[in-house]
């Protein structure tokens, strides 16, 4: 089947599955990102949607009728605090999570099935010193890690494992073993892992944490770069909003369980995170960047009596 | 020390050096070594057993490492690593303790499957160990990638779909057939040792994933092969060889290390290189 056939296919206005299956059991060489978007795009199809998740542990309910969703090309921040249930969100939306109640689609077809289409970057990234392992070698386990049988040369999985090094900078360090690198070089290899397949959605859990400041704002821009360009979506959890703020196109904010998605403007406002919380916040914006305190002042209770939040259980964005 | 009654010992213990080579890379790689202790030692008193019952001790051996294997795999889905090879270790020992006081006849065996019998290997003998040698190399060349992928960044593995628990319980299985195999010839404690000192040599000095793979099988055979010319040219035992040999092989190989690092901080890190996103594109 010719190419722009598949593109009918994914743009007659389906909005089940069918017409990402159809392209992703397609093997089109010419297969570009840009044209996919459009196709998704015309079609008004989410590129991951999760409705009214919802995940218990024992008798805590870590998240409740959580509902967003990301289009093609969008980068998109899941903020909270710490414990907020962000890693559980983002491990659900990749079917690691046991038994979430909701709906998961990632290009519209079930997480298991969509595992080619979608890169993790996990939080703790820590190799070992003595592994004998280069970065090369990681990307290369990203091609193909999951297969069984020996590796046969193929010069097109090493020209594929190279892009992703280089998309991410990481020639200068490829044949270095990975456990003698920085964790700013550690994170970019596993971000290059995660790209070697080319996925259309990548998942990064807290890839700024532990980062000195420079390496933050050199990941935060690649990170950006790699949505803009190439048309890949990104989630990125994180629990300051603002290394990412110049980059965010929506984000989705967690707090008590329950979830606010939509643009900054929309969900870091004061009514809006104060309703999440369950109790007043403030949001303070100077310099570019936002802050959200707990809306300390005294107010009045429902017996009259005046009470001050508690300030442990606030938000600093 | 070629003479014809050595060919047996000399075709034994290769093959064993090669198996433990290819194993103990993933055991290293892991960091299984307590597992790769305590199956070993957890085993042999399986031989004990089969004393007892008259049977072949290599099926006692195998009865006692799938407990092992079973008693691991379920226990470390419910918490530490070590602890679980600890409680296993402790458990089939206690087993084998009770079933060796019950035999009188038995002491000489003991010390036989606690440091081998790899000069009086028979030929009734090979046909096990090239079986379950085939089997366990046929097994690590298929899961390869899974369990180095697995070894490096369990996480990564989990997200490309690979189940944790089933190749957990691939391995372990893996190593309780080169434990059951190479047990009564080069015995308990020298199990260990081929399987821990190799790899970890071989990873120490190479940090190419196949290199060092091949290194650690390399590697195993030399440390063999010298054990065996060292005690046939001494009448010293085996087992001592195998230590001082490895335990000099992995110093050395620490100190080489060591050294390069040093001489290398006089030339320039690697620096990560300027953002190039363009250069990644789809498949054409």
């Amino acid at each position: 089947m010719a190419y722009r056939e598949k593109v009918s296919i994914a743009s007659d206005g389906k909005r089940d599955g069918a017409d990402y299956e159809a392209i992703a059991e397609s093997r089109v060489p010419n297969y570009s990102a840009a044209i996919v978007k459009g196709s998704m795009e015309q079609t008004g199809t989410p590129l991951l949607s999760a409705e009214d998740i919802t995940v218990r542990i024992g008798t805590r309910v870590l998240l409740q009728n959580v509902t967003f969703s990301i289009g093609p090309g969008e980068f998109c921040g899941l903020i909270g605090e710490n414990g907020a249930g962000k890693t559980t969100l983002l491990r659900s939306l990749i079917g690691l999570q046991h038994s979430p109640h909701g709906r998961v689609r990632v290009c519209g077809l079930p997480p298991a099935k969509a595992r080619d289409w979608v890169g993790y970057v996990p939080q703790k990234i820590n190799f070992a010193p003595d592994l004998p392992l280069r970065v090369f070698d990681l990307v290369l386990l990203g091609c193909d890690g999951h297969r069984l049988g020996p590796r046969w040369f193929s010069r097109r999985l090493r020209e594929q494992a190279h892009k992703a090094i280089c998309a991410v900078g990481a020639e200068g360090f490829a044949y270095q073993r990975i456990g003698e690198l920085s964790g700013g070089q550690q994170q970019r290899a596993v971000i290059a892992h995660a790209m070697a397949r080319q996925p259309r959605l990548l998942l990064l859990d807290e890839p700024l944490a532990n980062l000195d400041f420079r390496s933050a704002s050199e990941l935060a821009q690649l990170l950006g770069h790699l949505s803009r360009v190439h048309g890949i979506s990104v989630l990125v959890t994180a629990h300051d909003i603002n290394p990412l703020l110049s980059l965010l196109d929506r984000i989705v904010y967690l707090a008590k369980g329950r979830a606010a998605s939509g643009s900054i403007e929309e969900v870091v406002q004061e009514e809006t995170l104060s309703r999440l919380y369950g109790y007043p916040v403030a949001v303070i914006k100077h310099g570019g960047k936002l802050l959200v305190l707990p809306d300390v002042g005294p107010r009045e209770g429902e017996d009259g009596c005046y009470v001050v939040p508690d300030a442990r259980s606030a938000e600093g964005v | 020390m070629f003479a014809s009654f050595m060919i047996n010992t000399w075709i034994a213990a290769t093959i064993i050096a090669v198996t433990a080579g290819i194993l103990g890379f993933f055991v290293v790689l892991r960091r299984s070594a307590f597992a790769a202790h305590a199956l070993p030692i957890g085993a042999f008193p399986g031989a004990a057993a089969a004393q007892l019952l008259g049977i072949q001790p290599l099926w006692g051996l195998l009865a006692f490492v799938a407990v092992g294997v079973a008693l691991l795999q379920q226990l470390q889905r419910l918490g530490r690593r070590d602890v679980a090879a600890g409680l296993v270790l402790v458990t089939l020992m206690a087993s084998g303790a009770l079933l060796l006081s019950m035999t009188k006849a038995y002491g000489p065996g003991v010390f036989a499957l606690l440091f081998g019998e790899v000069l009086g290997v028979s030929s009734a003998d090979l046909l096990p160990v090239t079986i379950i040698s085939a089997v366990v190399m046929v097994g690590v060349i298929c899961l390869y990638r899974p369990l180095l992928l697995q070894s490096a960044f369990p996480a990564l593995a989990v997200a490309r779909g690979i189940r944790a628990g089933t190749t957990d319980l691939l391995f372990l299985i893996l190593l309780g057939l080169v434990t059951a195999m190479a047990l009564p010839v080069v015995g308990t404690l020298l199990v260990f040792s081929l399987l821990v000192v190799p790899a970890a040599t071989a990873q120490t000095l190479s940090s190419h994933p196949t290199r060092a793979f091949v290194l650690s099988v390399v590697l195993a055979v030399g440390l063999m092969w010298s054990a065996i010319a060292f005690s046939f040219w001494t009448d010293w035992p085996i087992g001592f060889f195998v230590g001082a040999v490895g335990a000099t092989l992995f110093s050395s190989a620490r100190i080489f290390r060591f050294v390069r690092s040093r001489w290398r901080s006089t030339t320039a890190v690697a620096p990560s290189g300027p953002l190039n996103p363009a250069v990644f594109t789809r498949p054409t």
